[in-house]
């Protein structure tokens, strides 16, 4: 492992990918601290993809730097890099036994049969595989064929460890086991984790940090937490949270020349208030209640636990917007003002 | 630092790929390309009996042969012959693996016998009937007596060519069994259980299930048995030597044959193969035409 | 084409006696074959349909006289060497078709389809002065070199290789593994049945050419098992059995090996066909 980073830190400076004239990755920098779970969220076509198989050198950047551990890699083959990546198809070897898939790597770059027998059996271990260590990936199920890719990813133990929405093949149930998995896994190894995304639940249970990619462009970096709570932009704000945020255009809520935000477990409904609106649909969640109405001409919607007293469909009702739980943003821009 | 990059990355992999692609070109560029260019050459040249000496005779050579006598039999004979031997092989190809498609005891066995006829190349195949049709020995020729023994079918200017047809045709049924059985496979049972239940008979689900479905297996089939045919010279070779009296002297047994009058000649054997490789040229791009139309219903 | 009401025992007792009917049409022309080889010479008039007298001369004699043995021999080995040139060459320049991107690909698949629109039998007449003027006449590089490459095998390989997923070849990058390891360890291993179905093919339509053999091998000693027939039906013309004899010798080889591999050739013949 020729360029085996002491601090596998990655630093993307003003990367940039073009296909075809049209900029997937557009001018990002991006710091990535060692030992970091960063997750790059976005919808799909943002680009995170492109940018995670750039830091992989899968994809060669049109313009910019990727560094890991302080040395530039633009050059350096995947091989060299110390990277181990992760697929969304898991891309195991059909031919192979989840043992040899495993040692593939290890054995590719000459680590001696005992040796490499031993790390897989360690690796495989670690993801309860070791019963599965003689069959082929066709006679396992997604979710063993998920664990073997992570396997044959960590068996290298590499200075950073890239994912392509490794857990979207999974149904619901075990997709939620795995989060917690990987979190421990994480925690267990010493590399970094570079996590891609379009599923806001796994970027908040799993990431240190949320990178927020939009039309190739960086929307904010931040702890979940910040993302959360301090949107950077309209386009965060409603991406992050379920159901999204709303969003009322100038002069509705206040008299000021911005865009207001608030999410609907803030909004409140309020005999007393001057807005007032009609209910357009209600949904008992069994947890919650939304409730939908418009102002104006925009859609808004209201959480309500379930024990509250839920209006009907035609009531009409007050809303309040309680001003501590405002999001501002600049109409031209989109960025968020602070108040 | 952009451009240099990207016309690196574009150049990345050409030495590899030369060295994978070399192999092949060198062989097909000496053995296919050459000599179809070099062919189209000689096609104008005149040639002393030797086969040595040749001298432009001017490219209307090919006009010439191709007015000729010799190469309008020839012509006639191959496109008889293709008509003789396609249809009817495609159609007993058809009959036997429709026959033998049915999951019932036995068929594997079926299978074999039907499919045992690829087995035979095309010397075997022809001296085996060159045996059954001998006039003197031949159990064939004795049982259809007549014609057959005297002077045998096969040295009858009438009924040469029918008989080379049959043993052509005996000698590719197991290809075409094959490739139809193979082709009928494919075909989604839910196709014929959704006719049977809307009451279709066996004739009905075949004329309106089968042949439709199979309708790409056959084009491919035929494509191949029309080429086939046209290229054929073992059989000519072996059963007739292109007679008696030129009836059964094919293109290729013009080019190539012992017999052939243009044997020493090899300006005109070029240019006959030029005029071969573009009849041949012209079905195959009739064949890119029904691939093509075939997407249309969905493949 | 039963009509419904038929009972359903006739109509199979009808398509059984149908079936065995035809395969003895089928098998007819063999048969005879075989009896006549197990004859000798001067019994070949008696009962050619039963096998009375049956001897082993006619068969040595056929042996000996078409020098088959040699025949056999040399058969055998321009096979092999085609059909695992034929492999090889397909594999590498489908690799390149595939995987490989560099300047001109589309052009020189282009040329490569072309090769697929030329008949052999209209390249001969220059091929046999080619392979004169290399001093191959009479050999196994003059039988077996116009061969080791084929477009039809580039296709058919391209085919498979196309449907690789591309996150393999990523993850085998991953890994650390360059395009010949890729090739070797992943691609190959997974095209193997076509492959296999290649390999039958190659041998199969090399063992059964009749035009090139007769026209490059003009000494007995270079004859392929196809020519030796030829050589041997144009000598013993007035011995119609010792030919037949000769014919079953060529002919058994392949029909063994066919039934063993049964299922490649399926797939070889087919090939053009299902996938297109």
């Amino acid at each position: 492992m020729s360029y085996c980073a002491a601090v596998a830190a990655v630093r993307l400076s003003s990367l940039t990918k073009v296909f075809d004239g049209v900029a997937a990755v557009d001018d990002v920098s991006l710091d990535i601290a060692d030992h970091d779970f960063m997750i790059l969220l976005g919808p799909s076509g943002c680009g995170k993809s492109t940018l995670l198989r750039m830091i992989a050198g899968l994809e060669d950047p049109t313009s910019g730097d990727v560094a890991i551990g302080d040395v530039r890699v633009n050059d350096i083959e995947p091989k060299q890099r110390d990277v181990a990546m992760v697929f969304q198809s898991y891309a195991l070897y059909p031919h192979k036994t989840v043992q040899a898939n495993i040692e593939f790597p290890l054995k590719v770059r000459g680590v001696s049969k005992t040796e490499r027998a031993e790390q897989a059996r360690q690796a495989a271990a670690t993801l309860g595989l070791t019963e599965y260590l003689d069959r082929k990936p066709g006679q396992l199920s997604g979710g063993q064929r998920q664990r073997v890719a992570l396997a044959r990813a960590i068996v290298r133990r590499p200075a950073v460890f890239c994912m392509d929405e490794p857990l979207s093949n999974l149904d619901a149930k075990l997709r939620g086991e795995t989060r917690a998995e990987l979190v421990a896994l994480h925690a267990r190894l010493a590399s970094t984790f570079v996590y891609v995304t379009h599923d806001q639940v796994e970027a908040m249970t799993m990431g240190t940090h949320v990178a927020v990619m939009s039309r190739g462009r960086l929307e904010q970096v931040g702890t979940p937490q910040e993302v959360y709570a301090r949107p950077a932009s309209v386009f965060v704000a409603q991406f992050i949270g379920t159901p999204p945020m709303n969003v009322l255009p100038v002069g509705v809520v206040i008299d000021r020349p911005v865009l207001v935000g608030i999410r609907p477990e803030h909004l409140e409904l309020d005999p007393t208030s001057q807005v007032r609106t009609t209910v357009t649909l209600v949904e008992h969640l069994g947890h919650e209640t939304l409730v939908h109405a418009r102002v104006g001409e925009t859609p808004v919607v209201v959480r309500l636990d379930a024990i509250e007293d839920a209006p009907s469909v035609g009531d009409d009702v007050g809303l309040s917007f309680p001003e501590r739980h405002l999001h501002l943003f600049d109409p031209a821009t989109s960025r968020r003002v602070d108040a | 630092m952009t451009r240099d990059a990207a016309s690196r990355r574009r150049w990345r992999d050409a030495p590899l790929a030369l060295a994978m692609l070399a192999p092949s070109l060198v062989v097909l560029g000496a053995f296919v390309l050459y000599p179809l260019a070099r062919a189209f050459w000689l096609g104008h040249q005149r040639c002393d009996p030797t086969g040595a000496n040749c001298q432009s005779n001017g490219w209307d050579q090919y006009i010439d042969v191709f007015r000729s006598k010799e190469f309008q039999q020839a012509f006639g004979v191959t496109f008889r012959f293709a008509l003789l031997t396609v249809p009817v092989g495609l159609a007993l190809g058809i009959g036997l693996a429709v026959l033998a498609d049915k999951q019932l005891r036995g068929m594997g066995f079926f299978r074999t016998v039907f499919s045992s006829t690829v087995a035979t190349s095309v010397a075997v195949a022809s001296l085996m009937w060159f045996f059954l049709l001998n006039p003197s020995v031949g159990v064939l020729a004795d049982w259809i007596g007549g014609v057959a023994k005297n002077p045998g079918l096969l040295q009858d200017e009438g009924t040469a060519l029918w008989a080379v047809a049959v043993s052509s045709i005996w000698a590719n049924l197991g290809f075409t069994f094959i490739v139809v059985t193979a082709g009928l496979q494919s075909i989604p049972a839910d196709l014929y259980e959704s006719a049977y239940v809307d009451g279709a008979g066996g004739w009905m689900r075949f004329s309106n299930v089968t042949l439709p479905m199979l309708g790409p297996t056959l084009l491919f089939a035929g494509v191949v048995l029309t080429s086939r045919a046209f290229q054929s010279y073992g059989e000519f070779d072996l059963l007739t030597g292109g007679g008696p009296n030129g009836s059964t002297t094919s293109l290729t047994y013009l080019i190539y044959g012992n017999n052939s009058i243009i044997k020493n000649n090899s300006g005109l054997q070029a240019a006959v193969a030029v005029l071969l490789f573009a009849v041949l040229l012209v079905l195959s791009l009739l064949q890119i035409r029904g691939v093509e139309r075939r997407v249309h219903y969905g493949n | 084409m039963a009509t419904s009401t038929m009972p359903r025992g006739w109509r199979l007792a009808g398509r059984y006696t149908l079936l065995i009917a035809l395969a003895i049409v089928v098998l007819f022309p063999i048969w005879v074959m075989l009896v006549g080889a197990f004859k000798p010479g001067n019994k070949v008039l008696q009962n050619p349909l039963l096998p009375t007298h049956v001897t082993l001369d006619t068969l040595r004699e056929a042996w000996r006289d078409g020098n088959l043995g040699r025949a056999l021999v040399n058969s055998t080995i321009v096979a092999l060497i085609v059909t695992v040139a034929q492999v090889v060459t397909a594999v590498l320049s489908a690799y390149a078709f595939a995987f490989l991107r560099f300047p001109g690909r589309t052009f020189v698949f282009g040329v490569f389809l072309a090769t697929l629109l030329v008949p052999f039998e209209a390249t001969v007449v220059v091929n046999r002065s080619t392979v004169q003027d290399l001093g191959w006449l009479n050999s196994y590089q003059g039988l077996a070199v116009p061969f080791l490459a084929t477009a039809f095998g580039t296709f058919l390989v391209r085919q498979v290789f196309l449907t690789l997923p591309k996150d393999l070849r990523e993850a085998a990058r991953m890994d650390g593994l360059g395009h010949l390891g890729f090739l070797r360890e992943v691609a190959v291993p997974l095209a193997r049945p076509t492959l296999g179905a290649l390999a039958l093919f190659g041998f199969l339509s090399t063992w059964n050419q009749y035009l090139w053999p007769t026209t490059i091998s003009t000494d007995d000693d270079w004859n392929t098992v196809q020519s030796g027939l030829r050589a041997l039906a144009q000598a013993q013309i007035d011995k119609p059995n010792l030919v037949i004899a000769g014919t079953v010798i060529v002919a058994l080889p392949i029909f063994v090996i066919l039934l063993v591999f049964q299922r490649q050739l399926v797939r070889g013949l087919t090939a053009g066909a299902v996938k297109g």
